[in-house]
């Protein structure tokens, strides 16, 4: 038949999230469609149009979208669910809000953060923290599927698909959004980022995040955090890396003043180059670590500063 | 208001999991079992709402096998005043789960249903948007922050980009996130105490649930285990190594 990929963006722009479930969805059933809900998001429609190999981008431009809330977003994925056998979304905050509801009235499991794709029913998915791998067979039902954006390379752009516009499914109308506050950074988003550099409990307080906020823009990076880093409020809440944070899988993943708790490895380990810094020689970060170095970061880091200026 | 918490026994979040010789599995004989961490979180703040005079009974439920009973003490243990254990051994799916936990909200009638957003075996994260689905309510997932108000429930909640809160009309789901609170240990005189609590026991059968799996696991796995590599003297030597790499 075919599948549909629940677009993640802004309103103005599409997240690179969506290119890397459009090739997820590529693999399961042909043709492609992108569903782009959301509140003046018409740009987004357009730039999803450009993803090589959709076939058809729906829009469904209304306020009732603005904030993407699970409750009337899941009732349009149901209004048009008959006419797709997989239904895709990034295994991001809003993907992983909405799809459970949508896999929950067509009574049919939801397969959560799929690492790879098998063949058109069988996937690859993470269990305990990514201590196991778990293979698993779907078959004889609708696929309702999120996707471990970090395993998918991007589907490149090149394509020019048609936009069609869909009216609004009803509102439940039991939810309200009241507010939001998002933390703004001139520096990469932590899960398309090239490089990231992370600080844990190591780095004592906020301020001494300059330490490593300093690199980041030295290096283009984006700037993650262990959870006892956010749970101190060193940094912000979407800045946790790991199993109940946000996955990361960059080309360098510089780890300063960070254990290496399982926790925290499920969401970097898959990184193409490790490097831990740490004063503990014994600490399990150097387990998984390209590079490591058994130091102060407080000297570090500054030396580290310094040599990048040479 | 009665808030309904369901809890998950799962293994300790500090054991390492081993996966079984004949891949069917994770190794579960003589580990360590405990409350799921974000489930714990769940019973806390039902305990706050308790105390603020916001809640006036907390339900614990869980789903599994005979040794959930531990997790339910460590539940009333808490300051949950009763619960309830759906016997079953064997394979849960979230949508069975939540199927089961759709009867019980049905029979019990809370006002509010505390879940964690995700139990730490399966790494699923659907339970509570299942069941919130079923019973036609709202939902305010990965939960930061909760205040009862007049009728509704204001919810703050972790996303990608930072908090959002939003509004929902009560009866409602939350599931809540790491930030919600810090859960207490239970008191020696509150574990005694909760050996007197009552813990009703009932089986899937009871709520008319079909709970076979519907995916079928063909194998599990160790993951490509990643191997230490070199130890640098020095951080001027650490950026030469990353130069000659092409990283940096
Ligand atoms: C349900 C659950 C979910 C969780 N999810 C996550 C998650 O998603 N992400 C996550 O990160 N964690 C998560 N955790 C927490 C995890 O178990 C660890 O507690 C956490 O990762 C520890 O953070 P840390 O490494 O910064 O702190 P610590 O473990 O305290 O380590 C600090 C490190 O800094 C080093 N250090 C101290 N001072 C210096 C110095 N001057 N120079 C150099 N090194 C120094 C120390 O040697 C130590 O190794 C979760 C836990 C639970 C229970
Ligand atoms: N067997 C169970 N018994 C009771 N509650 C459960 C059970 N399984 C899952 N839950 C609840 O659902 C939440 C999310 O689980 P999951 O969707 O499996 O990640 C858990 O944090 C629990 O609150």
């Amino acid at each position: 038949m075919a599948s549909l990929v629940l677009a993640e963006h802004n309103n103005s722009s599409l997240d690179e999230a969506t290119a890397k479930t459009v090739t997820a969805a590529a693999q399961i059933s042909l043709p492609v469609h992108v569903l782009v809900a959301g509140a003046n998001c018409a740009g987004v429609a357009q730039q999803a149009a450009k993803l090589a190999g959709v076939e058809k981008v729906l829009l469904a431009d209304d306020a009732r979208y603005a904030n993407f809330l699970a409750e009337p977003m899941a009732e349009l994925v149901l209004a048009h669910a008959s006419s797709y056998d997989a239904i895709l979304a990034p295994a991001t905050a809003n993907g992983k809000n909405i799809l459970p509801r949508v896999a929950a009235k067509l009574d049919v499991p939801q397969i959560s953060e799929i690492l790879a794709v098998e063949s058109a029913d069988v996937f690859r998915r993470p269990i305990y923290a990514g201590n196991a791998i778990q293979k698993v067979e779907a078959k004889g039902f609708k696929k309702i599927i999120t996707v471990r954006v970090a395993a998918f390379a991007a589907t490149p752009s090149g394509g020019n698909a048609a936009i069609e516009t869909i009216p609004p499914a009803d509102d439940p109308g039991r939810s309200r959004f009241v507010t939001e506050n998002l933390s703004r950074s001139e520096r990469p988003e932590l899960t398309a980022a090239k490089i990231v550099i992370s600080g844990g409990r190591g780095l004592q307080s906020k301020d001494n995040f300059a330490l490593i906020e300093r690199i980041a823009d030295r290096l283009g990076a984006a700037v993650g955090a262990s959870r006892a880093a956010v749970d101190a409020g060193f940094v912000p809440n979407d800045r946790q890396v790991g199993q109940t944070g946000k996955i990361v899988a960059p080309e360098l993943y510089i780890a300063v003043g960070i254990s290496g708790a399982i926790q925290h490895l499920a969401g970097m380990k898959d990184s193409k180059v490790i490097v831990a810094i740490n004063k503990d020689e014994g600490a399990p970060i150097f387990g998984v670590a390209d590079y490591g170095l058994v130091a102060d970061l407080f000297e570090a880091l500054p030396e580290f500063e310094k040599a990048l200026d040479r | 208001m009665k808030v309904l918490v369901p809890v998950k026994r799962v293994i300790d979040f500090n054991v390492a999991v081993r996966v079984k010789a004949d891949r069917t599995g994770v190794d579960l004989t003589n580990v360590k079992m405990s409350i799921n961490p974000f489930d714990e979180i769940a019973v806390e703040e039902a305990v706050r709402l308790k105390e603020k005079g916001k809640a006036s009974e907390i339900i614990a439920v869980s789903i599994g096998p005979a040794g959930a009973q531990e997790t339910l003490r460590t539940a009333l243990a808490m300051g949950a005043d009763r619960a309830i254990l759906v016997k079953h051994d064997g394979e849960l799916e979230p949508l069975a789960v939540a199927k089961i936990l759709k009867a019980v909200a049905i029979e019990e009638q809370p006002g509010l249903i505390l879940l964690g957003k995700q139990a730490i075996d399966d790494d699923c994260n659907q339970v509570g948007q299942m069941l919130a689905a079923l019973l036609a309510w709202p939902q305010g997932t990965f939960a930061a922050k909760v205040e009862i108000e007049e009728g509704s429930i204001a919810v703050t909640r972790e996303v990608d980009g930072g908090l959002q809160t939003v509004s929902l009309r009560l009866p409602a789901v939350v599931t809540t996130d790491l930030r919600l609170n810090e859960p207490r240990y239970a008191s020696l005189p509150n574990i005694m105490k909760a050996r007197k609590k009552p813990i009703a026991e009932k089986t899937v059968a009871d709520y008319g649930v079909d709970a076979a799996p519907r995916l079928k696991v063909l194998e599990v796995r160790e993951p490509e285990k990643r191997r230490a590599g070199a130890r640098v003297a020095s951080a001027t030597e650490l950026v030469g190594k990353l130069r000659e790499r092409g990283v940096i």
